[in-house]
């Protein structure tokens, strides 16, 4: 059996995993990282349009501070973040863009003069100051009340990603793709590693550290039509959810992209609605303008994706052979711009569609892109439930986004988490000692190994694991979408409850020797199933709508019963989660209030609640700057 | 009804013993829109398990797929079979250690090319959390971007013939970094020290000019006029030396 032992073992590393890793190593400490695929096929790379920080360089983005973007992110997360999280981003944020400029990454910059740019459709001007000359300038995205967006071209996480591995290399972290942890290893109070599986060879090998941080992304290939790659399907989740002590906070809050394209649900940017794309139904007529008459196609995205979905039921989809959608159209936005600033979606269209955006309409539809739940951790980045378990980025519910995210403050929490959690975990090895219980360790390498043989001999049953996978799926895509009501959510429990049975029952078909992906499946699938239900049960529970989570059959934001997290734990042998319920944020600068988009009502909360948790702040209640 | 699509897929798993190389031969019904990311998952799941091949993004943009496609390299997931014949052959990237099937080890001869190449920034300044940052243009930022555009999949380095030929050929993935480095101003090396790096036969030298690379490169980046520009820049660097001496 190969033992390693480091400082600091982070699994996962795109970018929040690299960035925690950097901060450790570069105070001294032995950081290792562990990732399924060469870290710079990390799914961070994927995110094209930007990250979000309020540097205020460029022209629209003239007056715009920390502040502003705290509050556009707390009323993005419909009141359902963490506060004192939000304010630490937020004011974070500018500095890291800073540092990440300074490590290589090739953000656009301003350019001084006259320029024009798209909004709605139609053509506008802007000058750009002569002094801000040469810095980081920004594009506009959704849900922000200013141009906040740093990027490089539409590369934005490719390039990021590109700077944060060479910065790893230059410390001279182990980086080792191809390992997979199938298992933390725990004695119910302290972490102190993980079992990992080699995926060139097949082997189990033990990695010890004082520290682990799982980084592992979000869960979204639980979904049957999902915008994630195929590693984002939970692994990270599954082994800490596993040891029964630590919990998925907010499981029920999934957030759906506007446009992935049809049929095969590959993203394309919200940039390009930032840019000026509009969105056309079977009319090729505008209609986000009749329903978000302010911010139109540049609402947020949990707003866009629900009024995309009325539109499609009131009769004015696409039809096609894979279902429903709607248009996506930037032809107005000319050759020069979308063969340079967006140019991903210009290739994705061609080589997934055969279609040429200069004089095609893209179809697109609302699919399953975010996962505002994770890994339950403090504002340290400490998970509950075990010592020296530590999680950032998508991962993790850390919590800013509460219920629903603001488009490019995911990309930026991956380097600001990080960067922040990096050195808590910093703070937390420095004068730390732990002890390596060898019995533990041979008992989690046990387990795990018995676990494969009875796959691979079929011992509890031969189902197949991608039948099994593939029921899971589908049951989310009917119960646990844009809309939920409580007849789909409990069906949907009782569907789950059947799948998970199945999924105990699962055995190989191949042999499982080697690099086997069959194997992989079937070693996660149970745990995808429980997250399956963690959502499905804790959507059934919270009878309000807020943010992404919108109950057909409880349409009001219900601040008087709902203003609370849920953490779903999963105790040895149960059937179900057990849900308990914390409170959203020990402080609010901004008292919940309306978020001037997306309608609906909200039952206000107990004023002698709020108003014990109010606090000075440089913000006031109308969530506007004083 | 689609064609009847004939795959011929290169199997081989070292790990299992006495396993050996052949070819294997599977038949799937054509869909509309299929990309080989549809096709082989399907033949995974509904007719073999034991396939092993690689996918990540699926969307062109990490290259995790790249393979051997009716001969040419490219990133499985962007090609269309309605593109392709009736008959496909696929194999694993050469020049990269096979891990098993159509999956070839990429990461590990990536790392040791940011080793070889100091992938990264060098720099005597520290960072300032409080400073303003340091200005660029635009265009140079660009430009940086332009050359960082390269996904790591492989496709160059496997079409290569002087990597094929030798082990120690850095190849044009390893080139177009330096190239990366070189026009950033961030990036205090000089071009004495860029020469120290590829100015040999494993390095600038050792390219034949066959340029199989650029035609493979599924981000279509400008390597022919790259290793042009570092051929040339590297010459002068090397003339510059001997009369220094």
């Amino acid at each position: 059996m190969q033992t390693h032992y480091s400082d600091l073992l982070v699994i996962g590393a795109g970018l929040a995993g690299e960035r925690v890793a950097c901060e450790a190593a570069q105070n001294g400490f032995k950081a290792t990282c562990l990732s399924i695929v060469p870290a710079r096929r990390s799914h961070s790379s994927a995110a094209q349009g930007g990250m979000q920080a309020a540097l205020g360089n460029c022209a629209k983005g003239d007056g715009d501070c920390p502040d502003v973007h705290f509050i556009d992110t707390v009323k993005g997360s419909d009141w359902g973040c963490d506060q004192e999280v939000a304010r630490l981003f937020a004011d974070t944020a500018p500095i890291e863009m800073r540092r990440l400029a300074h490590w290589g990454v090739p953000w656009n910059r301003v350019v001084p003069g006259k320029s024009t740019f798209f909004k709605g459709g139609e053509k506008f001007e802007k000058y750009e100051k002569d002094e801000n000359e040469g810095l980081i300038t920004a594009r506009s995205f959704g849900g922000t009340a200013k141009w906040r967006t740093c990027y490089t071209s539409d590369g934005t996480g490719h390039a990021v990603m590109c700077t944060m591995d060479n910065r790893c290399a230059e410390l001279g972290i182990d980086v080792f793709d191809k390992k997979e942890a199938v298992s933390l290893i725990h004695d119910g109070e302290t972490c102190t590693g993980a079992v990992v599986r080699c995926l060139r060879t097949g082997e189990l090998e033990v990695f010890l550290a004082k520290a682990t941080a799982i980084c592992t992304g979000g869960f979204g290939r639980i979904y049957k039509a999902t915008t994630n790659a195929v590693i984002c399907d939970g692994g990270g989740h599954i082994i800490a959810h596993d040891t029964g002590v630590v919990p998925i906070g907010n499981p029920e809050a999934i957030q759906f992209h506007p446009t992935g394209i049809v049929p095969t649900d590959i993203l394309v940017t919200e940039g390009c609605r930032g840019d000026g794309g509009t969105l056309l139904d079977v009319n090729e007529e505008r209609f986000m303008n009749i329903y978000e008459p302010d911010k139109a196609e540049l609402a947020s995205r949990d707003v866009v994706s629900r009024w995309m979905t009325h539109h499609m039921r009131q009769g004015k989809g696409v039809k096609s052979p894979y279902g429903e959608h709607l248009w996506l159209d930037i032809r107005h936005l000319g050759n020069e711009h979308i063969s340079t600033k967006l140019r991903e979606v210009d290739e994705i269209c061609h080589h997934f569609l055969g279609v040429d955006p200069r004089h095609e309409l893209i179809p697109v539809r609302p699919t399953q892109h975010y996962t505002m739940a994770g890994i339950r951790t403090d504002k340290d980045g400490s998970a509950y439930g075990l010592k020296g378990l530590f999680s950032a980025g998508e991962a993790a519910c850390w919590d800013m986004h509460g219920f629903n995210r603001l488009g490019g403050n995911s990309l930026a929490e991956t380097v600001v988490a990080g960067g922040i959690i990096g050195a808590k975990i910093v703070e937390f090895l420095k004068g730390y000692e732990t002890t390596f219980n060898t019995q533990t360790i041979n008992q989690a390498v046990i387990k795990q190994r018995e676990r494969i043989d009875n796959l691979i001999r079929g011992k509890n049953g031969r189902l197949n694991v991608y039948e099994v996978r593939n029921e899971m799926q589908e049951a989310l895509m009917k119960g646990c979408f844009v809309f939920r009501n409580q007849q789909g959510l409990e069906e949907c429990v009782e569907t789950l409850q059947g799948t998970l049975d199945k999924a105990k029952r699962v055995g190989l078909v191949s042999d499982g020797t080697g690099p086997n992906y069959e194997l992989a499946a079937a070693l996660k699938i149970k745990g995808q199933v429980r997250l399956a239900l963690c959502i499905a049960q804790a959507a059934l529970q919270r009878t309000e709508s807020r943010g992404s989570h919108n109950r057909e059959d409880y349409p009001e934001r219900n601040d008087k019963d709902w203003l609370n997290r849920t953490l779903a734990y999963w105790p040895e042998n149960a059937d179900m989660p057990e849900l308990s319920y914390e409170d959203t944020t020990a402080k609010f600068e901004i008292p919940p209030g309306d978020r001037g988009y997306g309608g609906g009502t909200i039952i206000p909360a107990d004023e002698g609640y709020v108003r014990e948790r109010t606090v000075e702040s440089p913000v006031n209640e109308l969530g506007t700057k004083k | 009804m689609g064609r009847q699509l004939e795959f011929e897929i290169f199997r081989f798993n070292p790990q299992k013993q006495g396993d050996v190389p052949r070819m294997q031969t599977y038949v799937l019904e054509e869909t509309t829109n299929m990309t080989l990311f549809i096709a082989l998952n399907r033949l995974r799941e509904e007719q073999d398990p034991s396939l092993v091949f690689d996918f990540c993004c699926r969307a062109g943009i990490c290259g995790a797929c790249a393979m051997v496609i009716n001969g040419r390299p490219g990133l499985a997931c962007q090609t269309k079979t309605k593109d392709q014949p009736g008959k496909i052959t696929l194999h694993p990237l050469p020049v990269f250690k096979l891990v098993g099937d159509l999956a070839v080890d990429t990461g590990v001869w990536f790392r040791e090319m940011y080793d070889k190449t100091e992938s990264w920034v060098h720099t005597s300044r520290t960072f300032d959390p409080a400073a303003q940052e340091e200005r660029m243009d635009n265009a140079v930022a660009e430009q940086i971007y332009e050359l960082e555009r390269c996904i790591e999949c492989g496709c160059c380095v496997s079409a290569c013939g002087t990597a094929r030929l030798r082990d120690d050929f850095m190849g044009a993935a390893a080139l177009n970094r330096i190239a990366r480095f070189v026009v950033d101003p961030r990036d205090q090396r000089t071009d004495s020290d860029y020469f120290e790096i590829i100015g040999n036969d494993n390095g600038i030298f050792g390219c034949m000019g066959l340029l199989a690379c650029e035609d493979v490169c599924p981000k279509g980046l400008p390597l022919q006029n790259q290793l042009g520009f570092l051929r040339r820049k590297m010459g002068i660097t090397a003339i510059k030396e001997i009369f220094r001496k």
